[in-house]
């Protein structure tokens, strides 16, 4: 048996979408499978991990636990969002200068969680940034070269609010 | 994601209370907020959805905190997140920002809602210990006869068991109320897990006392984790009311702990482990009152 499907509308990336959903959809399968936005990635599924991570309405939150017709008239960021004119945003910039990438899956969850956190922090201490990535698991780097990363972003000002 | 049933057949995301209560009236709708526990639940099957589904977060007045008066009030889809940065409760009822403070991650809180916390009715809620021991009771609204009925349920009568309420299924959580604290009011929170965030209590303890003189009235204490249900500590309390706060008082505080904890062993803790920590968590919050 399948679920009611029903029409959203929201913005992402700065673009208007339209489409439909089944009623129990997730918003990361929304934009996985449905949109073909595969830069958010699908780990624990359970809200343990981050890798899902996007920003709706300037909060981050777990896409995995989110259903995709609340995105209704709302405003969602992904990990595609970020690029700038120029090419990598600032953040994603210093995780490659500084080499806290490794196998690089937690990353876009990483990314969009530490530059959320700067944006609205700019000064953001490695104490502050230690908790705000609380919620993003990385198996591989071991966290040291990814908080030296967000501190070398902190207090250049690069990160104002999204959007793209 | 698991192949469960599902029979939804209308999809809701009402502006107005009304609506919504009409929606649920006869008691066939599966409600979410934040969805950080239903779509868990959810997607292992481990439960079924029922026929509508609805979504709360559209609801008018449904969310904010109103801290002005002297009552103060918590709409039920104000965020865990919320409630931490909230200037006014830090200034009114701390012991709520704390727990906030230690509540999963800033994703999650971000999504999680307070009324989503109390209506999953988990005996590790961390919204529960800090509310209990604020002496908050819960609204809960229901269309009936061509209208919409409220009644409040003090907060220590709302859990009857893991997972399970008084709140009947055509009723909405629409929010959580508690007296301003008077002056000389203390509160602490403390739980533990085997690490600082994304942790399920293995046990929580909440204090709210008034202090003077060196003595505590009016005392509550509540506990998370250790029976079905979060609970108030009556013989901690019984142990504390009226009693210098001195070492002696502490020792009893303390022993009193084990006749109010019914832990069980589970994944997360044996009972034995939840038994020793009750007792240092209440010691801990008890030494941190005394020291102030
Ligand atoms: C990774 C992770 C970590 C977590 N960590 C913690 C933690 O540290 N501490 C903690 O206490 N919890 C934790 N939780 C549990 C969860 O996040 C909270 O219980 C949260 O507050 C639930 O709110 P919600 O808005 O997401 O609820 P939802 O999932 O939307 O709803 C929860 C339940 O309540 C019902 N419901 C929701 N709102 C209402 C209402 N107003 N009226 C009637 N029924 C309603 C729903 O039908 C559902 O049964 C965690 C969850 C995850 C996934
Ligand atoms: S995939 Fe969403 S938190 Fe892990
Ligand atoms: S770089 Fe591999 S999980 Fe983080």
């Amino acid at each position: 048996m399948m679920s009611v499907e029903t029409e959203i509308r929201f913005t992402l990336n700065g673009r208007p979408v339209s489409l439909k959903v089944p009623a129990t959809m997730k918003t990361l399968a929304m934009l996985r499978d449905r949109l073909g936005m595969t830069g958010t990635k699908y780990a624990c599924g359970e809200g343990e991990c981050g890798a899902c991570t996007i920003e709706i309405d300037g909060k981050t939150v777990n896409s995995c636990l989110m259903y995709a017709v609340d995105c209704d008239g709302r405003e969602v960021v992904t990990i595609e969002g970020l690029r700038t004119p120029e090419g990598l945003h600032p953040v994603q910039q210093a995780f490659v200068d500084h080499g806290a990438v490794q196998c690089g899956f937690c990353m876009p969850g990483m990314i969009m969680q530490a530059r959320n956190l700067l944006a609205n922090n700019p000064e953001l201490t490695r104490e502050q940034a230690q908790r705000g990535l609380e919620g993003n698991l990385c198996r591989c780097t071991g966290y040291t070269k990814v908080l030296d990363a967000v501190e070398a972003v902190a207090g250049k000002n690069t990160c104002g609010r999204a959007t793209p | 994601m698991s192949e469960t049933m599902e029979a939804i057949t209308t999809y809701l995301a009402p502006r107005r209370l009304d609506e919504a209560l009409q929606a649920m009236a006869d008691g066939d709708a599966t409600v979410f907020c934040g969805g950080t526990d239903l779509a868990p639940q959810t997607e292992s099957g481990a439960r079924p959805y029922k026929s509508r589904l609805l979504n709360i977060n559209r609801i008018e007045g449904l969310g904010g905190i109103a801290a002005d008066g002297g009552e103060i009030r918590i709409g039920a889809t104000t965020t865990v997140a919320e409630i931490r940065r909230s200037a006014a409760l830090a200034e009114i009822a701390p012991v709520l920002v704390e727990a906030a403070e230690h509540f999963a991650s800033e994703q999650i809180r971000n999504a999680a809602s307070l009324g989503g916390n109390l209506c999953n009715a988990s005996p590790a809620g961390d919204m529960s210990p800090p509310l209990l021991v604020l002496g908050a009771s819960v609204e809960l609204a229901c269309w009936r006869d061509g209208a919409a009925h409220t009644r409040r349920v003090p907060l220590e009568q709302f859990f009857v068991g893991p997972g399970k309420s008084v709140k009947r299924p055509e009723e909405l959580l629409t929010a959580v109320v508690f007296a301003r604290p008077a002056p000389g009011f203390v509160g602490r929170f403390r739980k533990s897990g085997p690490r600082p965030a994304l942790e399920i209590s293995t046990v929580s303890v909440a204090l709210g006392a008034r202090v003077a003189d060196g003595r505590l009235s009016e005392v509550r204490v509540a506990m998370g984790s250790v029976a079905p249900t979060p609970l108030r500590a009556r013989h901690v309390e019984a142990a504390l009311e009226g009693q210098p706060l001195d070492a002696t008082t502490i020792a009893a505080a303390v022993a009193a702990a084990a006749e109010d904890a019914q832990p069980i062993d589970d994944v997360r803790a044996s009972a034995w482990y939840r038994s020793h920590l009750v007792k240092v968590f209440v010691e801990e919050v008890l030494d941190d009152v005394r020291g102030n």
